[in-house]
């Protein structure tokens, strides 16, 4: 069961500069940990994060174990036009996600 | 370090004191220890983590299964109004089986006796979304356990099990929640100890968990066994706990370190 | 002690106890620590060698925190963000984690303020570096050093 929170402003002005909030459900298993019998869990993390604006990429994330469990990572950009943002995540094990969220720029 | 901490709490509780329960007036939830960075994350819903569990939550409340494929909403429709205060006055009675239930054995309940389908099991993401999703409906109201007089007794016995020393430090919950929390245990604030956002995210379980998780692990810290969940002690701490509580404001899901 | 009907199993002296610390599996290995070879090596993969300048950069992270599992942590370049000045990437590293990488972060002059939050792990108490690679190739940086706190009970499984 995964979910993502995203968090846009759904209007903006031309030209504001917006901030972009964004959770993703994801353990983060680091790689480096050990059961008590000595084996090592095996690393299960986000190693991607990417957003797309009207389908131009205007952020993209490497991620490493040290990023918390469940990722949050958030950041700005210029709202230029209507329309829609798109949200990647893509990860160890074929995790693969995706959301979307739009904004009426005015 | 841990063992450290362990042998400091020895010490600082070493001298016996007759367990001496908390004002009302000076009863504060464990929101109050917390830095203002986890504080900041419990009180943007953007932030919070525990957000993701609401939404899986808010999901599987209206995802039909069972033999008789009923969801959730079929018979309780809208949790936002359905749901509205009730996790305020968990644990509460259950007429059929005589004692206390809390809101993730409800939940079960639900499960097997209406919709006929298999109980869910503790901390699984499902039961603690249901749960956190439930709870949420609860934000704000205050906690009102125990107005059923049945419930009297397993209020009394939670207590009892409050005030009892265990494990092999010898400790009781009231040496460190009652007598305490105004002190450090490692680099911890020891709290007072409401269950006020359960279920909650923790930052060190870097996930939601339930009120019996936490419980499990106090029982852990003091070097004592912890009960199975579900336990009948373990709803009685409930239960006590949130009578202890009365009249504090629900902050599922909360934060905290 | 004991309740007469409590459902836990009663305390068997020793080896009870040994049984009570079996049942909680406790990380007994701890992972190696990235060295200070790793750390200056992982920011030379990032920088190729070039300098890297102190400034610009501010790195907010709480100086002592709660709990190392998840520590908020923001960036922020002083930056016009115009496409003939702006900031390419944030590169944060730590001293002390297995691995010295946290997180590269790719922005543009349509980022419009260069400014990432995320939260992160840090193993231990240590210093965290923040990079900022910028347009005409500069790089520039700003350090900070963090307390973790321990928990006194938990119940950490694996």
């Amino acid at each position: 069961m995964t979910s993502a929170l995203i968090n846009v402003p759904a209007k903006a002005k031309r030209g504001d500069i917006i901030e972009i909030k964004t959770l993703m459900s994801h353990i983060m298993e680091t790689g480096y940990r050990h059961t008590a019998t000595g084996e090592v869990v095996p690393r299960d993390i986000i190693t991607s994060f990417a957003c797309r604006y009207n389908g131009t990429e205007i952020f993209r994330a490497d991620l490493f174990p040290a990023i918390a469990a469940n990722p949050f990572i958030t950041f700005f950009t210029t709202a230029t036009a209507s329309g829609k943002f798109e949200f990647e995540w893509i990860g160890d094990n074929g995790f693969s996600e995706t959301a979307s969220a739009s904004i009426t720029v005015e | 370090m841990r063992l450290a901490g362990l042998i400091a709490l020895s010490a600082l509780l070493a001298v016996d004191a007759a367990g001496a329960e908390i004002p009302q007036a000076e009863r504060r939830s464990g929101y109050s220890f917390m830095a203002p960075d986890t504080r900041a994350m419990q009180d943007d819903d953007t932030t919070n983590p525990g957000m993701l569990w609401v939404l899986d939550g808010e999901k599987l409340w209206a995802r039909r299964t069972g033999v008789t494929n009923k969801a959730c909403a079929d018979c309780h429709q809208d949790a936002r109004a359905s749901m509205k205060g009730v996790a305020a006055h968990y644990p509460a009675y259950d007429k059929a089986l005589g004692r206390p239930v809390d809101l993730e054995q409800r939940i079960n309940l639900c499960r097997t006796d209406q919709q006929q389908a298999t109980p869910l099991p503790y901390e699984s993401r499902e039961l603690l979304a249901l749960t956190a999703f439930v709870a949420q409906q609860s934000r704000g109201a205050a906690i009102e356990p125990g107005s059923d007089p049945q419930l009297a007794p397993f209020v009394a016995k939670g207590r009892e099990l409050f005030m009892q020393r265990q494990g092999q430090l010898n400790l009781g919950c009231t040496n460190c929640h009652d007598e305490n929390w105004d002190k450090r245990l490692a680099g911890s604030a020891i709290t007072q100890g409401h269950p006020t956002g359960y279920p909650l995210y923790r930052l060190e379980w870097q996930s939601l968990g339930s009120l019996q998780r936490r419980l499990r692990a106090c029982m852990t810290g003091i070097r004592a066994q912890a009960y199975d969940y579900g336990a009948p002690e373990l709803v009685e701490l409930e239960l006590y706990l949130m009578s202890r509580a009365k009249g504090m404001r629900l902050e599922a899901p909360a934060i905290r370190p | 002690m004991q309740h007469k009907d409590s459902t836990r199993r009663q305390f068997l002296g020793l080896a009870g106890g040994a049984a009570v610390l079996g049942a909680v599996p406790i990380v007994t290995i701890r992972p190696s620590e990235a060295t200070p070879a790793e750390l200056a090596s992982a920011i030379r993969s990032v920088t190729n060698g070039a300098q890297v300048r102190t400034g610009k950069v501010k790195l907010d992270v709480p100086p002592l925190v709660e709990n190392g599992n998840t520590v908020p942590l923001t960036v922020n370049v002083a930056s016009p963000m115009a496409p003939e000045d702006h900031v390419r990437s944030i590169h944060i590293f730590n001293e002390k984690n297995p691995q010295p990488n946290i997180g590269n972060f790719h922005l543009g002059p349509h980022s419009g303020r260069a400014q990432v939050s995320t939260r992160i792990r840090l193993a231990d108490s240590q210093k965290i570096v923040a990079i900022a690679r910028l347009s005409d190739g500069s790089f520039w940086s700003a350090t900070a050093d963090v307390v973790v706190t321990l928990a006194a009970c938990t119940d950490e499984v694996i």
